[in-house]
């Protein structure tokens, strides 16, 4: 039962962060290209039989069409079928000339496959958020390794030393969860310079998310440090004359492993939204660089809010690696308890 | 008693109440009133018209409010003595009944309404006039009119004549003089003296004065205001205009301000009904509305045509503060015209119309909008988007591309800078994408950076620190004078190059000439001969790089009569005396 759900759980989380990582593959269009005159098109519809009623072998689609004096409006324009194709190449115009792209599907020019729709500038939605992926995933997943690397270090020491580094350690922790930390993330971000390029902002984000968060995860670490401290075989190799380093090593670390990785996978999707939120604001990275906050930013319109149903797709995405990183932190902690039990 | 008879009372009691409890019943017409006859359609008394506004107004002092919430209410209780008529865009008589010019066009007499009362009872006459130029031309009260009333370096001269009388002098002969009188509204001596010679008139009539303390000559005056909710002003019974029927206006009862916070605010309280009438919506909600209109007519939606508001990029070329010098480097860029030519070649009017306004916009190369027929220059160039054309200056301007495409500059610099625009203005927001994505083409690194809006101002008008930004101005008036400010060098919104003590190039000087040329022309064919050649000279040099003017699109309910908008500010709110609403037909009754 629970392992059915696990089993869906990674296979959905290594299908989509697959995608997101081999994006340039997978998606079918470059992420900043504007099609001018394809602004908020609906998804494309797959089609496998045509106008005449005929039944075809290899899913095909139409173009879209702008309604005449209409903008934003598009009908499916039935003159010609465009088979979709598995593994094509394409060329793509850069500033640099033409360059040579490998693609998982993708359809004959001058067609497009929107599979999510797409943006007001006519840019692939399916293929911003895999890219965008790559920004909000990637900044969980570092964030969440700063996080738990500040937490395992502070959390140790302060456990293993106790008296005066624990008491001072523990007491910032405690200021650190009492924090609100949405504000102070804004906060944090409103005094760091505005003018800073896209890798920069993508680093100051990941740090200022990732120092934030350690202090639950080094507060857990220390309870186990510090009932593992006094723990028999841990007296008895001191007897024997370990050392700090090799007890903390050998018999200490190895039990916070367990809480550790359940930390980590309680942390990753929050961190994802913490990213989600702050681009969400505006205070993320800038366009054209998507990211699944700068994605979902579009709703703050209430036109587009209730016009276009498709922007809201980014979201099934945060839910997804949401979803799927809870069920296999449920599992990682329930597997913990049985063994401890 | 039968339930029919208990409804037919309360029905009754209901259509009486405004009646009941009105507490401004328009006054009769007394002897020796000098009213003005307004020609609109013959309205009926009541009802209360509810307009939706995103912030509250700052203050209610009409010398010194600057913002437009304060300025699109306290407009309602004030009047002018010659005012602009939003429809024709032409002068029209107002508390003056009527003004001469001298012949060297220097000397104005105007000659004012008689018998004519503040909305709070007291008597108005050329004391009230002359106090408050008084206040408007003093410094220390800081007017933002202030400067319109001064011509020539030297401010204008008030006189007294008679009660009724009053003659204005101005240094210099002005052309359109009259429009200076649009706006300023006219205070009431009996009321405002007394703190002004105390010197606290910047704190009287802020938004917490209770109504009985304010007092003006509009046709509504104070009636509450309810922070963070809503202000309500209701009919000043002594306003001064009447229709043909010699009823009094307005026939209003109340105006009722609602906050609601921001646009998409005003649009869904329109959208439910709450709010009669909805000005400046985007491209976007416009549609939003036009869609929904399908289902229940309840209201109309009107495209006026372009606006006179401009939008704009601009590259930093005032002269830096020590600090600044990655700046001032990319300014050897920014200041040769053939990189500008090239910028203005590479970007793509058309996407702008259609993806920021969703086409209800028009592409601009200059100052002028179309819209403003009299003054625009129709043989402006409007060269189509080439982008082989900005390689071509770029190239000659000595720039080069490396392998990847990234553009160079002749030291082998790579181009790259970036664009601020205020982030509560979502149409500048996109167009700065578009330029971004249009000059990616020609290699240009360009980074968008949203900013809020004061950040924005300060970077641009103290700081400078800033590469380069979209921005709009404009919209005002049609005619050209109120421009003076921006293409005046000493100009406070002469933006690119702020605080020149002379101009720095030779066309920004000829500019300069031409501008104060037209400003002391009194024929109009001569004046727009010179406003011509100021439109080619900017077109030329490029000091802005136009983009595009957005339609002016608003909305009404059905019922509302006499609704007349128009494409100068306040566009649905300047005939507010005239509104009324329409008795609900069957057919509306029965939806």
């Amino acid at each position: 039962m629970l392992n059915n759900k696990l089993i869906l759980a990674v296979v959905s989380l290594l299908l989509l962060q697959s995608a997101i990582v081999f994006a340039g593959f997978v998606a079918p269009h470059d992420p900043a290209l504007q099609n001018r005159d394809l602004p908020f098109v609906p998804p494309t519809r797959i089609h496998f039989v045509d106008a005449r009623g005929h039944w075809h072998l290899r899913p095909f689609i139409y173009q879209w069409a702008p309604l005449p004096q209409s903008v934003y409006e598009y009908q499916e324009s039935g003159q010609r079928e465009y088979p979709i194709y598995f593994l094509v190449r394409s060329n793509e115009s850069t500033n640099a000339g033409v360059r040579t792209q490998f693609h998982l599907f993708g359809v004959e020019a001058p067609a497009q496959i929107f599979l999510a729709g797409s943006d007001n500038y006519g840019r692939d939605q399916f293929s911003r958020i895999l890219f965008g992926g790559r920004i909000s995933l990637g900044a969980g997943l570092l964030a969440t390794g700063i996080s738990l690397l500040l937490g395992l270090l502070l959390g140790a020491v302060s456990g293993f030393h106790g008296k005066w580094v624990d008491e001072p350690v523990m007491r910032l922790a405690e200021l650190f969860l009492v924090l609100p930390w949405l504000y102070l993330l804004l906060a944090v971000r409103a005094f760091l310079p505005l003018h800073i390029g896209p890798a920069q902002t993508f680093f100051l984000l990941v740090a200022v998310i990732g120092t934030i968060g350690w202090a639950r995860p080094a507060r857990l670490i220390r309870g186990i440090v510090l009932s593992a401290k006094s723990r028999n075989y841990v007296l008895a190799s001191r007897g024997f004359g370990a050392s700090n380093g090799y007890i903390l090593r050998r018999h200490i670390l190895p039990h916070t492993y367990g809480v550790l990785l359940t930390q980590a996978a309680l942390l990753i999707p929050q961190y994802v939204i913490a990213e989600v939120t702050l681009s969400f604001f505006g205070l993320g990275l800038s366009e054209p660089m998507p990211s699944w906050g700068n994605l979902l930013a579009n709703l703050q319109q209430y036109s587009v809010l209730v016009s276009y149903w498709w922007m809201f797709a980014p979201a099934l995405a945060v839910i997804l690696v949401s979803l799927g990183y809870f069920t296999v932190a449920n599992a990682i902690q329930e597997r913990l308890q049985s063994a401890s039990a | 008693m039968d339930i029919r008879r208990r409804v037919r009372v309360f029905v009754f009691l209901l259509a009486a109440s405004p009646c009941f409890f009105a507490s401004s019943l328009p006054q009769p017409a007394q002897r020796g009133e000098e009213l003005q006859t307004s020609d609109n359609e013959i309205g009926h008394y009541g009802g209360t018209l509810v307009v939706g506004q995103r912030a509250e107004p700052k203050t209610l002092n009409p010398v010194t409010a600057a913002d437009a919430p304060s300025r699109e209410v306290i407009g309602r209780m004030m009047a002018d003595l010659i005012h602009i008529n939003r429809a024709s865009q032409q002068v029209e008589a107002s508390l003056a009944k009527s003004w001469t010019v001298s012949r060297d066009g220097r000397i104005f007499t105007l000659k004012l309404r008689r018998g004519l009362r503040f909305s709070d009872g007291q008597p108005f006459d050329a004391d009230d006039v002359l106090f408050t130029f008084q206040v408007y031309l003093d410094e220390k009260v800081h007017s933002p009119q202030r400067d319109l009333l001064v011509v020539g370096g030297k401010p204008l001269e008030v006189q007294k004549v008679d009660a009724y009388t009053v003659r204005f002098a101005l240094t210099q002969p002005y052309a359109a003089a009259e429009r200076i009188f649009d706006s300023l509204a006219i205070l009431p001596r009996h009321l405002l003296e007394k703190p002004y010679r105390e010197g606290r008139f910047a704190q009287v009539w802020n938004v917490n004065a209770s109504p009985a303390e304010i007092a003006g000559l509009g046709p509504f005056r104070l009636k509450e205001y309810v922070p963070g909710q809503r202000m309500v002003l209701e009919r000043n019974p002594y306003f001064w205009k009447v229709d043909k029927k010699k009823n009094r206006l307005p026939y209003l009862d109340q105006v009722a301000f609602l906050f609601v916070g921001n646009e998409d605010g005003q649009v869904i309280r329109f959208q439910a009904g709450d709010t009669d009438l909805i000005s400046r919506v985007n491209s976007e909600n416009y549609k939003l509305l036009a869609k929904e209109r399908q289902n229940q007519s309840r209201y109309e939606l009107f495209d006026l045509g372009p606006s006179l508001e401009y939008n704009f990029l601009m590259f930093n070329l005032n002269e830096l503060k020590p600090g600044l010098d990655q700046i001032a480097e990319k300014q050897k860029w920014f200041s040769d015209l053939k990189f500008r030519q090239a910028v203005s070649a590479a970007i793509d009017r058309e996407a702008i119309v259609k993806l920021v306004y969703g086409t209800r916009a028009v592409a601009l190369w200059g100052n002028v909008s179309p819209s403003n027929r009299l003054w625009v220059d129709q043989t402006l160039a409007h060269p189509a988007r080439s982008v082989e054309r900005a390689r071509e200056l770029l190239k000659v301007a000595g720039f080069s591309w490396r392998n990847d495409g990234q553009l160079l500059d002749s030291k082998g610099k790579a181009v790259e800078f970036s664009i601020i625009t205020s982030s509560s203005n979502n149409q500048r927001s996109r167009m700065a994408t578009i330029i971004q994505d249009d000059l990616s083409k020609l290699g240009m690194n360009v980074h968008v950076v949203p900013l809020e809006f004061r950040a924005v101002l300060d970077r641009v008008f103290q700081t400078y620190d800033y590469e380069a930004a979209v921005m709009g101005l404009g919209g005002g008036d049609a005619d050209p004078n109120p421009e003076m400010n921006v293409w005046l060098s000493s100009g406070g919104t002469h933006l690119w190059h702020l605080g020149e003590i002379k101009p720095a190039t030779q066309w920004e000087s000829d500019i300069e000439q031409l501008m104060k040329k037209q400003m002391v022309e009194l024929k109009y064919s001569r004046r727009k001969r010179l406003y011509d050649q100021v439109q080619q000279i900017i077109a030329a040099n490029l000091p802005y790089i136009f983009l595009a003017t957005p339609d002016i699109l608003v909305g009404a309910k059905k019922n509302l009569a006499n609704f007349k908008p128009a494409i100068l500010e306040p566009s649905t709110l300047w005939n507010v005396e005239q509104l009324f609403f329409r008795q609900e037909t069957v057919a509306g009754a029965n939806r």
